[in-house]
């Protein structure tokens, strides 16, 4: 069967996926028809599941970190000194004494003793009370997305004398869990804001190098290929520590997102400069020239539509790039700085091999980077599938 | 072939100067300058301010009042003789000291991995590429996606975590112990640089064997669907001949040429890796000087890295030229 005649073809990867009761536009049983493009392109997509999940992950962690304050226990700041570098607790359905399942998860609180030769905190569960974790909780008052406000929690301890750190604590007792959704914003968004930069840059600068070409396209191309000789990560590294140590944490992050883009924007102009070389070649082009549209029109409604697919998928794929810059950076400590949290940031605490010996939950960091990255690629897979819909 | 070597070399001269002007700019960029960090460090020391005299001396000596330009031109007059300027970081010794030392590591570390990464990815994405869609090309396949979009730090981070927990390993980062960090070199300092080797080559080996056997594999996907693949095996090759003479010699070029793109990488992912393992590479030194303003040595390691990517370039160039017969040199 060919992909343009397809017998009622999306609907079967639908229910593939979600199960059998999607309900679609009505289309009969036998009906043979052509698929437009977007729903080629949507089938094609669809078919990579695990770009699908991924896509469906991403969703999620964005709602998360949208969301954070709901989310979240506790809030970035929120730090009991009685709790430094306390190890993720214990979350329980079966007591331990006498067996009994609870429904509802409770656990034990840490209560730290110093080792009296090593001056170490030692952890141990306090097994007199059991604290009961409630879904849907009051605490701390948040605010998400600059307007809702609110201070229900996803869950959280009962009663306001033990802390909860389902993933253990910071080295100034800060709740780990709550760190990494809250540094996520700044993780995340550092992804999103660079690659907007750098599909701006990119494309504006690309088409222009390559619609005028002249003198305008050769300092273009000898500043591309100067930024381009450098390895990556060390330019990136030495830009940031460009970045005025007296600034405010947000000019700061402003200025992370700005070097960032700075390098990837060549990648993306290169490739929309070779593109619209081959383009302006193209029948459709000259015809459009020859009826006389202005320049503007020409790379509006000839050139965009057509690279517009190629560019989603470069954005994509520079997105997880971006956000690894950042988390390399920080982790550094030449990103981000604190009061502000960022995934990398809250990794720093990990560089030095002795706090990965003692405090191995300072790893969980590592583990959101590497699921958003990995989701990231996968769904830009998916996108490079859904480009090009014709392929086979 | 020489005039194309010839030409090449000019045209590397050329980006040679562009990419050491480009680092200076960069360590340039920062407001204030080598002098006044060290006026501040020293007021600060002293908690009386130092006479303004004597920082317009410091700043004439120097060459601070002078136009940017004309500090690039006597920065970059100086490398003929190896003289790449100071650093404040390491107590005013000599940038080319501080380089020299840890120099030979790096690019050793770099070029070590290369070859480990290259010498296992290569024989997986043939094997993979052999037999598509089996399990094994499944798993290689699944295994390669995660490598590639896992970063350096974090492989070094989670390999210093599994070496740790799970090896139960003493390695406590660096490339020496204790005992030998600042001895001579001797036979047994050597036996302790070996002994430590094995975890920094396998973080930066790993690194970039994904990219690579992704590639190896595609390429001879690529190549096996031709039509003189399908010529050899009906001529009756044995299969082996048809893969390792006819197809994978074939599906190797994309990948020389990719050299020149992985080089940087490498050392990008040296200098990182080197940072959290306390290697003394040129990554210690680079991330010291970057958080201290020493821009000397900071612009100094930066164009080194460049360079590398430059020679890296250039060889696989020329190296492709040599193994490609069908690239024509005008």
């Amino acid at each position: 069967m060919s992909d343009l005649t397809a017998r009622q073809p999306t609907r079967s990867v639908l229910r593939g996926l979600f199960g059998a009761s999607v309900s679609r536009r009505a289309i009969s049983e036998d009906e043979y028809r052509l698929l437009s493009v977007r729903e080629l392109m949507l089938r094609k997509f669809l078919r990579n599941r695990m770009a699908t999940w991924c896509a469906v992950l991403l969703v999620f962690i964005y709602l998360m970190i949208l969301f954070a304050g709901f989310f979240a226990p506790y809030s970035a700041r929120d730090a009991d000194s009685k709790l430094t570098f306390s190890p993720p607790v214990t979350v329980r359905f079966l007591d331990p004494e006498t067996g009994i399942f609870h429904i509802q998860p409770f656990f034990y609180p840490l209560r730290g003793q110093r080792d009296p030769r090593t001056f170490q905190l030692i952890y141990e569960e306090d097994r007199s009370e059991r604290i009961p974790i409630d879904f849907f909780i009051r605490g701390e008052s948040w605010t998400a997305l600059g307007f809702l406000k609110g201070d229900i929690h996803l869950f959280g301890p009962r009663g306001y004398e033990e802390r909860l750190h389902v993933l253990g604590s910071d080295q100034r007792g800060r709740d780990l869990l709550s760190r990494i959704i809250f540094g996520g914003q700044v993780s995340l968004s550092v992804g999103i804001f660079g690659v907007l930069i750098t599909i701006v840059l990119g494309s504006v600068l690309g088409t222009l190098s390559g619609y005028y070409g002249g003198a305008f396209d050769h300092v273009m191309q000898r500043a591309i290929e100067a930024i381009r000789s450098f390895p990556q990560l060390p330019l990136w590294m030495a830009l940031a520590a460009a970045i005025p140590p007296q600034w405010p944490p947000e000019w700061v992050y402003a200025g992370i997102v700005v070097v960032l883009a700075f390098i990837n924007w060549t990648g993306l102009a290169r490739e929309v400069r070779g593109m619209v070389l081959s383009l302006k070649e193209r029948d459709f082009v000259h015809a459009a020239e020859a009826t006389g549209s202005s320049t503007a029109r020409i790379v509006r409604r000839h050139m965009i539509p057509n690279m517009a697919s190629h560019i989603i998928v470069t954005a994509t794929l520079a997105v997880p790039v971006t956000i690894l810059g950042e988390s390399a950076l920080s982790f550094l400590g030449i990103g981000v700085r604190p009061p502000m949290v960022s995934w990398g940031l809250l990794l720093n605490d990990a560089i030095r091999i002795q706090n990965i010996v003692l405090y191995p939950w300072t790893l969980f960091p590592g583990i959101f980077i590497l699921v958003t990255v990995i989701a990231y690629n996968f769904l830009g897979d998916g996108l490079r599938d859904m480009a090009d819909p014709f392929a086979r | 072939m020489a005039t194309y070597i010839v030409r090449r070399l000019i045209s590397a001269v050329f980006t040679f100067f562009l990419v050491s002007l480009v680092s200076f700019l960069v360590i340039q960029l920062p407001p204030g300058d080598i002098v006044s960090n060290w006026v501040r460090q020293q007021e600060a020391a002293s908690g009386q301010p130092l006479p303004p005299e004597t920082i317009e001396r410091l700043r004439r000596v120097y060459g601070f009042d002078e136009p940017v330009l004309v500090q690039y031109v006597k920065w970059i007059d100086g490398f003929p003789q190896g003289d790449f300027g100071f650093s404040i970081a390491y107590s005013n010794s000599e940038v080319a000291e501080i380089i020299n030392r840890r120099v030979g590591l790096t690019l050793f570390l770099g070029f070590a991995s290369l070859f480990l990464s290259w010498s296992l990815a290569i024989p997986f994405g043939i094997y993979a590429a052999t037999r598509k869609n089996s399990r094994t090309d499944y798993v290689l396949s699944t295994l390669s996606f995660i490598g590639i979009s896992v970063p350096d730090f974090l492989v070094a981070v989670i390999y210093l975590f599994i070496a740790v927990f799970v090896l139960k390993t003493d390695y406590a980062g660096g490339l020496f112990s204790m005992e030998f960090k600042n001895a001579p070199w001797t036979w047994e300092r050597f036996l302790d640089f070996l002994s430590h080797l094995p975890v920094p080559f396998l973080i930066l080996g790993l690194g970039g064997m994904a990219g690579t056997f992704r590639l190896m594999r595609a390429n001879l996907l690529d190549v096996l669907d031709q039509q003189y693949i399908e010529a050899a095996r009906a001529k009756g090759l044995r299969e082996m001949v048809v893969i390792y003479k006819h197809a994978a010699r074939i599906a190797i070029n994309p990948l020389i040429s990719r050299l020149g793109l992985q080089l940087p990488a490498l050392f990008s992912g040296t200098v990182i890796i080197s940072i959290v393992l306390d290697l003394p590479t040129l990554g210690p030194p680079f991330i010291r000087a970057l958080q201290r303003q020493d821009m000397y040595l900071a612009g100094t390691v930066l164009m080194i890295l460049a360079v590398t990517l430059l020679v890296g370039n250039f060889l696989a160039d020329i190296l492709l030229a040599i193994s490609d017969p069908r690239i024509q040199i005008e």
